[in-house]
């Protein structure tokens, strides 16, 4: 071990104690939660899906609406901001605005995000829909320029030697390669929308957020346990289907 | 590849007429749904807000400038907290996740019940968002630092096992094989064949999940589990945008920093 991994060691160890020892956890009330932590285990044991029916059902029906168009939403205008994010395909100023783009998309959290957008256009669905757009734009324009950077130029230049124009080039050299990886993409990305759709509603962006931190105040952990139950099952038929559907195009 | 007979000249089509149907089908199933959710969303929507929406936007600029710089002073403290929400929360994650992998990859997994319980383990800990657990948490231990921890915890043992285990399928087995036939016994086996062909990786693994944890620790407050989130709840809820601009000025810088210390500890792992 060199001597600068032992300095950045004892560093680290140094800051663990300062860390820990500023911890200020109340034993009390941790032993105490210990006890609640085993009703909530006991609402999932027993999840209440029928008292708040009609809260749960539209929740969930707005959290998957909002997911569907934000994906569309964010992939059409990621299109274009991947393109000028690939340093292969775009002039530098084009470029290093198309990077601000995705940065400023990327880190930023979403329910950062919803606030502002609840801010401008009031409480509501839609207000999650342009958060959950907007951080899809950073996160398809990103990955989705890296590919386009690394396609094979070969392609290309066979295209342009036939004498095609730029948008022809873009359809017949670069779409065809880029499409499999889109797809793909896209699909993870509407997986990630629906489980950041769960949560934004905290922050009145629509969704099953709302349901969820409500039940959560009520200490009702039955009816949270049958939310988070339905968040896991649409997470795991949405895997499911979209390693189908991925089988299928690549 | 299909033909179609027109008056007797033969024309080539890329698909079958049911074929080109079924595509046609599933395109307009899409549109339709599309629309459909579109139509709810629309429906839910009060539109008077969103024509406002340039004026609003303009008013929220004009009252969150110039920012509280003032304030500064008063989010040390909540910023520390944040840090180590993110960095204890990985560690926590990272020591319970390098069993988890081991016992999830196809060939280091013990039994096939083993593996089962460990990948179930791995999918409900990603599905669940770490503000949802955040909420959880908050509900059982009480707001605080404490249920931020674990809220990170949580959701990371996921990600870094899923990654870890990933890794470890892939690894060589020529020296995991020179090992064993030293008569080397499960567990040396796995210190010195397994284990150093990993290493590499898991570092690399935690540092990228630490970078992510900071972005979710600044938000954590907002559901009560601690960290620079409860500044900022408490400024978005006195409608005190002054502040809210100079707090989310401060993420931005933390998540830059982060993201820089983060892809140079990377560089130096790998």
């Amino acid at each position: 071990m060199s001597r600068r991994t032992g300095l950045i060691l004892l560093l680290f160890a140094g800051y663990l104690v300062a860390a820990l020892a500023s911890l200020e956890i109340d034993v009390e009330r941790v032993a105490e939660g210990v006890a609640r932590g085993g009703k909530f285990l006991g609402g999932f044991l027993q999840p209440d899906f029928a008292s708040r029916w009609s809260d749960v059902s539209s929740g969930m029906l707005e959290s998957l609406t909002m997911t569907v168009v934000a994906t569309l939403a964010g992939l059409l205008l990621s299109l274009p901001v991947a393109l000028g994010a690939a340093r292969n395909m775009a002039p530098t100023p084009i470029y290093l605005a198309c990077r601000a783009i995705v940065a400023t998309s990327r880190s930023l959290h979403e329910l950062v995000i919803a606030i502002l957008f609840v801010v401008a256009v009031g409480f509501g669905p839609l207000a999650g829909v342009l958060t959950l757009a907007f951080a899809s734009v950073g996160f398809l324009g990103k990955l989705l320029a890296e590919e386009i950077e690394e396609i094979d130029p070969a392609q290309l230049e066979a295209i342009r030697a036939t004498g095609a124009r730029g948008p022809q080039r873009l359809w017949y050299a670069v779409v065809p390669q880029v499409t499999p990886r889109l797809v793909g993409l896209t699909l993870y990305r509407l997986d990630i929308n629906f489980r950041e759709s769960a949560i934004i509603g905290v922050v009145g962006a629509g969704g099953i957020g709302a349901t969820l931190n409500t039940a959560f105040q009520r200490y009702e952990y039955d009816v949270a346990a049958a939310i988070l139950i339905l968040i896991i099952a649409v997470v795991l038929l949405a895997e499911y289907a979209s390693g189908h559907v991925r089988r299928r195009v690549m | 590849m299909p033909v179609v007979d027109q008056a007797g000249r033969k024309i080539w089509q890329r698909r079958t007429r049911g074929e080109s149907l079924a595509r046609w089908a599933g395109w307009f199933g899409l549109v339709l749904l599309i629309a459909a959710c579109w139509r709810f969303i629309h429906g839910q929507t009060v539109w008077e807000f969103v024509y406002d929406a340039p004026y609003q936007t303009m008013d929220l600029m004009q009252r969150s400038w110039p920012p509280d710089v003032a304030y500064l002073g008063a989010l040390a403290r909540p910023v520390w907290d944040t840090l180590n929400i993110a960095t204890l929360g990985t560690l926590l994650a990272v020591v319970l996740a390098a069993p988890v992998a081991f016992l999830a990859a196809r060939n280091t997994a013990p039994s096939r019940i083993l593996r089962g319980a460990a990948l179930l383990t791995i999918v409900s800990s990603r599905s669940i968002n770490s503000l949802v657990w955040g909420l959880v948490l908050v509900a059982v231990f009480g707001p605080g630092v404490l249920a931020g921890i674990l809220a990170i915890a949580l959701r990371s043992i996921g990600f870094v096992a899923k990654l870890l285990y990933e890794a470890i399928e892939e690894i060589d087995p020529a020296p995991v094989e020179a090992i064993e036939s030293t008569g080397a016994r499960r567990l040396q086996v796995l210190g010195f064949g397994i284990v150093p062909q990993v290493l590499p990786a898991f570092a690399g693994i935690s540092v990228f999940r630490w970078d992510i944890n900071i972005r979710e620790a600044t938000v954590l407050g907002l559901v009560g589990a601690g960290g620079i989130g409860i500044q900022l709840e408490a400024a978005k809820d006195s409608l005190d945008w002054q502040r809210v601009a100079i707090i989310l000025l401060l993420i931005l810088g933390l998540v830059v920093i982060s993201e820089a210390v983060s892809a140079r500890l990377r560089k130096a792992a790998s």
